[in-house]
């Protein structure tokens, strides 16, 4: 392994752990934003022009918090807790690729950390780990309301991940390759070339799959505010809490990422304008997420899981079949 | 605006009508038909809509509190406020008493002495705000409209005596000369442009 490509390694991973972590801090901003607008409120207004600054300010007080381990908690595990959520987000993003390549100073930059054969099952699988986070740490906080919360985060997990992978398995059978630049060049010739146009069943499966794996508002039944405190929050402050939310936003960011590459063309042919529209799909994607959070209510975890294994499952499987029939004659 | 459709509350007459409300299904064949009418009805974008539509209209009703406040009612009972006599700008107090004897929580204390042209004076006039549950008797019972609530309700000092001293709660002289002292309007006043703040409840959207 040659020092140019570790250097070029590094520097990438050192580049999107403070931009997505930055950006995690900025879209709590926009949440509060967005949420307040559809609300007529104003939202952060104090901190910096129009609240923009409400950012530093949060992430000030939560490095200056005092780090509480409460009495009768486990731990070792209550401490890794929030690291894995954190930690599987980002290394979910090694293998999404989140511009077209470009040249700097005469060097073709790649700006994917590592184009590995196995993309998408890669992502999806790091991604599904983050939910040993809640999982943990609503086990080892010693409060009832974070082991209700491990229960339901056990829940959703074994609901969602099947729709997801079925989902994802049909446009993988059109593609061929499980790595995202493949699917990127399989779409590459144009809007009427997007997958969405012959996997719509599956795009929206992947979709809604995609709430349940972050957590967001439909299925937000982890951290249920008005039920259960803040679940697997409820016994962490501090860092540690902050990383929990780290995780979340990032996770919303990368599966923003996820589906324009899968479904909607992704960065098409390379070019300056294509990586705009990339920019543009993860920033609906990602305002989609507070839209629906604005909007609907949550559902229940039973509900979740007849919606997971009685309506979605099936469909995902039937469009399966489909897709292989139609691909094979 | 006319209030007749709020206050009518005959159901036999106006717009009352029954809702007609399916039964819920009992066989498995009524619940998936349930199911797919529901899926297929599209309501959850009713509900994105409406959200996105108030964020485009942008009708923020947010007061931004310490630079924005709302105005307060006159029958609000906040800290109370000692007035002057229009005619002669002396305190209108006359040390009858009837505030301390009629205070529940027993939180004013008065005292008063002859003084040297034999009129009656207060000498001492405390209220304990710790104590006071702005029950609003004493200035019911104020024969003299002497002790009134006023509105200033941003409460928080370093110490709650700050704000039972008799020269703070009276009406400053200069205040007073300006003809700038706020007369109590009464008990059952309504607050200022009330009429135009009434709204529909907003149930139908």
């Amino acid at each position: 392994m040659d020092s140019a490509y570790l250097i070029e390694t590094i520097i990438k991973v050192v580049v999107i752990l403070l931009v997505f972590s930055a950006l995690a801090g900025i879209g709590t901003y926009f949440e509060r934003k967005v949420l307040a607008f559809m609300q007529r409120r104003l939202g952060p207004m104090n901190v910096g022009p129009y609240g923009v600054l409400q950012f530093g300010a949060d992430a000030i007080k939560l490095f200056t918090k005092e780090d509480i381990i409460p009495t009768g908690v486990v731990a070792p595990i209550f401490k890794i807790a929030p690291v894995i959520t954190a930690a599987t987000a980002f290394m979910a993003a090694a293998a999404i690729p989140f511009l077209p390549s470009f040249e700097i100073f005469g060097y073709e930059v790649h700006p994917i950390v590592s184009d590995i054969n196995v993309g998408i099952i890669y992502i999806l699988g790091v991604m599904a780990v983050g939910l040993y986070g809640p999982l943990l740490g609503g086990m080892a906080s010693a409060n009832k309301y974070s082991l209700i919360s491990a229960a339901r985060a056990a829940a959703v997990f074994i609901s969602y991940e099947v729709v997801t992978g079925l989902a994802a398995l049909a446009p993988i059978m059109m593609v061929g390759s499980l790595s995202l630049i493949d699917f990127n060049n399989y779409q590459a010739g144009g809007i009427s070339n997007w997958i969405v146009w012959s996997q719509p069943v599956a795009f929206i499966l992947f979709w809604i799959a995609a709430f349940a794996e972050t957590g967001r508002t439909p299925f937000h039944l982890i951290a249920n505010d008005h039920e259960i405190i803040d679940g697997f929050g409820t016994e962490y402050s501090g860092m540690r809490w902050g990383l929990f939310f780290i995780g979340e936003y990032a996770n919303m960011f990368f599966i923003s990422f996820v589906i324009p590459l899968l479904f909607l063309g992704g960065y098409g042919d390379g070019s300056f304008l294509g990586a705009l529209g990339l920019l543009a799909k993860v920033a609906f994607f990602f305002f989609f997420f507070l839209w629906t959070r604005a909007a609907w209510p949550d559902v229940r975890p039973d509900q979740l899981m007849w919606l997971c294994w009685k309506v979605l499952m099936p469909i995902a499987v039937i469009n399966v079949v489909i897709t292989g029939f139609v691909m094979m004659f | 605006m006319s209030l007749e459709a709020f206050n009518n509350r005959n159901v036999t007459e106006g717009d009352y009508f029954l809702c007609d409300i399916e039964d819920y299904p009992q066989d498995g064949w009524g619940k998936f038909k349930r199911v797919v009418k529901r899926t297929f009805r599209g309501e959850l974008f009713v509900g994105l809509w409406v959200v996105m539509r108030e964020m485009i209209r942008f009708d923020i009703h947010t007061i931004q509190y310490p630079q924005e406040k709302m105005p307060i009612g006159p029958r609000y009972r906040a800290v109370h406020q000692m007035k002057r006599l229009w005619e002669s700008d002396t305190e209108r107090c006359i040390g009858c008493g009837l505030c301390e004897k009629i205070c529940i929580s027993d939180c004013i204390r008065i005292d008063t002495r002859i003084d040297e042209n034999s009129r009656k004076e207060v000498s001492e006039y405390t209220i304990n705000l710790g104590r006071c549950i702005f029950c609003g008797y004493c200035a019911e019972v104020c024969p003299e409209l002497a002790i009134t609530h006023g509105g200033e309700y941003e409460n928080a000092s370093e110490q709650r005596e700050h704000f039972l001293i008799y020269e703070d709660m009276l009406t400053p002289i200069d205040t007073m000369k300006a003809g700038k002292q706020l007369e109590f309007e009464g008990f059952g006043s309504i607050t200022p442009h009330e009429d135009e703040r009434v709204k529909k409840t907003p149930l139908a959207y």
